[in-house]
């Protein structure tokens, strides 16, 4: 039987390193609701363009004003903000639930358990919620 | 690793800030404005109380800080998301500039809006 | 209760190989077996070729990380039995190079450890007679979660960020820098917060969150890195509005 051929073996090693995917986030269910809850963040800006639009419509009085209400009733307008809700609540969800990792609070020499935290945020909300509707509808 | 001189922290309190107002005041507001206003379930309020309250220098000042800080917030979300989404991380120089110029140029049209205009 | 199970096997020998293949292995599949004790099967029964690491089988040496199903799992951990019928698809670590087989090539994290200095820094030791240091038990709290490293590699993996920028600092590195900052013995929080408040540092991260959830021992580095970006902001209003003598 003849032996194999003689080569000699490469002193550096060949690590393989693997290219990371364009669509690393479509790999798990985490890793698109984390990119769905970075995203958001354009439906936030959009947000606060319209509320400059409606600032802008009422200093240009009542037919600004009516002409306002008239593109917010644009289906396409329409259905960018019912997706721009949805956005701003997961938006507003994710955050309220992840404060407490980010945010230790000691009373009375004990940690505050991150659940008080997060019921904190979300009372706060409910009070927002409370004050700009009754601002808003007079 | 060479440092750049970082006002990171700084800019990461404002997301934070941002984050904050966003989440608590946006919402309501888009449901009225976006939602029940022009679907009818509530009726729209007039435009006399509008400009009443717009012009208050209280919602003057608190909306442009609503309207800064959310757009911070989203010009800092964005500026990571483009780094992690389309992997161009080392464009740091051109990324940073059109992602926070974007916000100041909408801070800027907010407080001509609301100081200026109204 | 199918009684075998198939491992798809990620292959890859640098001396002959391009890339790395897959290769099939059926393998017995009772209750109790961990995908581990598949592995060892396999290079005891089936092919005494195959490359992996592993020791302590036990969760506590962390050296047995591999990809299992897409998952980054500490493979004495992960029953077979979970995935049956299967195949099971065990690959090596994401996001480090392949050395061979499922081994991977972990200097980068054992480099950047040394650099948040993981021991206790203080600016003056006490001399031996004055006793022992002392710690209540609210104190060992305050740190006792992020010394559960056991530096099993599992969140570096998972983490996109690490993944898509191999020089940011990564979760365990941090996690282990704040494990000695929240220590009442330590007095090197200053030295590492001037390392780590950098854009490869904790800056880098966004949050994500997956290494949290990947972590066999709980340590929670995403909260540990959120902490820190806390610390680290007020740390620098002070410094803008107190001159540095002052603080």
């Amino acid at each position: 039987m003849n032996p194999p051929p003689t080569s000699y073996t490469e002193f550096h090693p060949r690590w393989y390193r693997s290219p990371v995917s364009a669509y690393w986030w479509l790999r798990s269910g985490t890793y698109l609701a984390f990119i769905l809850r970075e995203i958001s963040s354009v439906f936030v800006a959009w947000a606060v363009v319209y509320l400059l639009l409606l600032v802008r419509a009422v200093s240009r009085g009542s037919g600004g004003y009516r002409d306002f209400l008239d593109l917010s009733a644009n289906p396409g307008i329409l259905f960018l903000n019912l997706v721009t809700l949805f956005f701003l609540a997961f938006h507003a969800v994710t955050w309220f639930n992840l404060a407490p990792q980010a945010m230790v609070v000691h009373a009375g020499g004990k940690r505050v358990p991150g659940v008080w935290i997060a019921a904190s945020n979300y009372t706060m909300w409910a009070v927002a919620t409370v004050v700009v509707v009754w601002i808003i509808l007079g | 690793m060479q440092k750049r001189t970082t006002l990171e922290p700084f800019v990461w309190l404002l997301f934070s800030a941002g984050g904050v107002l966003a989440a608590l005041v946006l919402p309501a507001f888009v449901f009225l404005f976006g939602l029940a206003f022009p679907l009818g379930w509530l009726s729209a309020p007039s435009h006399e109380h509008l400009l009443a309250v717009l012009r208050h220098p209280v919602t003057r000042v608190g909306l442009f800080l609503v309207c800064t800080l959310a757009l911070i917030h989203a010009a800092h979300r964005l500026r990571y998301t483009l780094y992690d989404g389309l992997q161009i991380k080392h464009l740091y120089e051109v990324v940073n500039p059109i992602c926070y110029g974007a916000a100041v140029v909408g801070s800027a049209a907010a407080a001509y809006l609301l100081f200026v205009a109204l | 209760m199918a009684d075998r199970i198939t491992l798809q096997v990620v292959r890859y020998r640098p001396e002959q190989d391009a890339e790395p293949t897959s290769q099939e292995y059926d393998v017995p599949c009772p209750k109790d077996w961990v995908v581990l004790d598949g592995l060892n099967y396999v290079k005891d029964q089936l092919d005494g070729t195959l490359s992996y690491r592993w020791s302590c089988r036990m969760g506590i040496c962390g050296s047995c990380g591999m990809t299992v199903n897409g998952q980054p799992k500490l493979t004495c951990a992960t029953f077979l039995a979970d995935y049956a019928p299967g195949p099971v698809r065990v690959e090596p670590l994401r996001n480090f190079p392949i050395v061979r087989d499922l081994v991977v090539e972990m200097g980068d994290f054992m480099r950047k450890l040394p650099t948040v200095k993981p021991w206790i820094v203080r600016k003056e030791e006490k001399p031996l007679a004055e006793g022992e240091y002392r710690q209540t038990p609210q104190e060992l709290d305050e740190y006792k979660q992020f010394s559960m490293c056991i530096n099993c590699m599992l969140c570096y993996a998972a983490c996109p960020v690490y993944g898509l920028d191999p020089n940011f600092v990564g979760p365990a590195a941090i996690a282990l820098a704040q494990r000695y900052n929240l220590d009442s013995r330590d007095q090197g929080a200053r030295e590492r917060l001037d390392l780590l408040s950098d854009h490869e540092g904790i800056w880098g991260c966004t949050f994500v969150g997956e290494c949290t959830r990947v972590c066999p021992k709980h340590v929670d580095p995403a909260g540990a890195i959120q902490r820190y970006k806390l610390t680290a902001a007020l740390d620098w209003l002070k410094g803008f509005f107190l001159p540095r003598g002052a603080r």
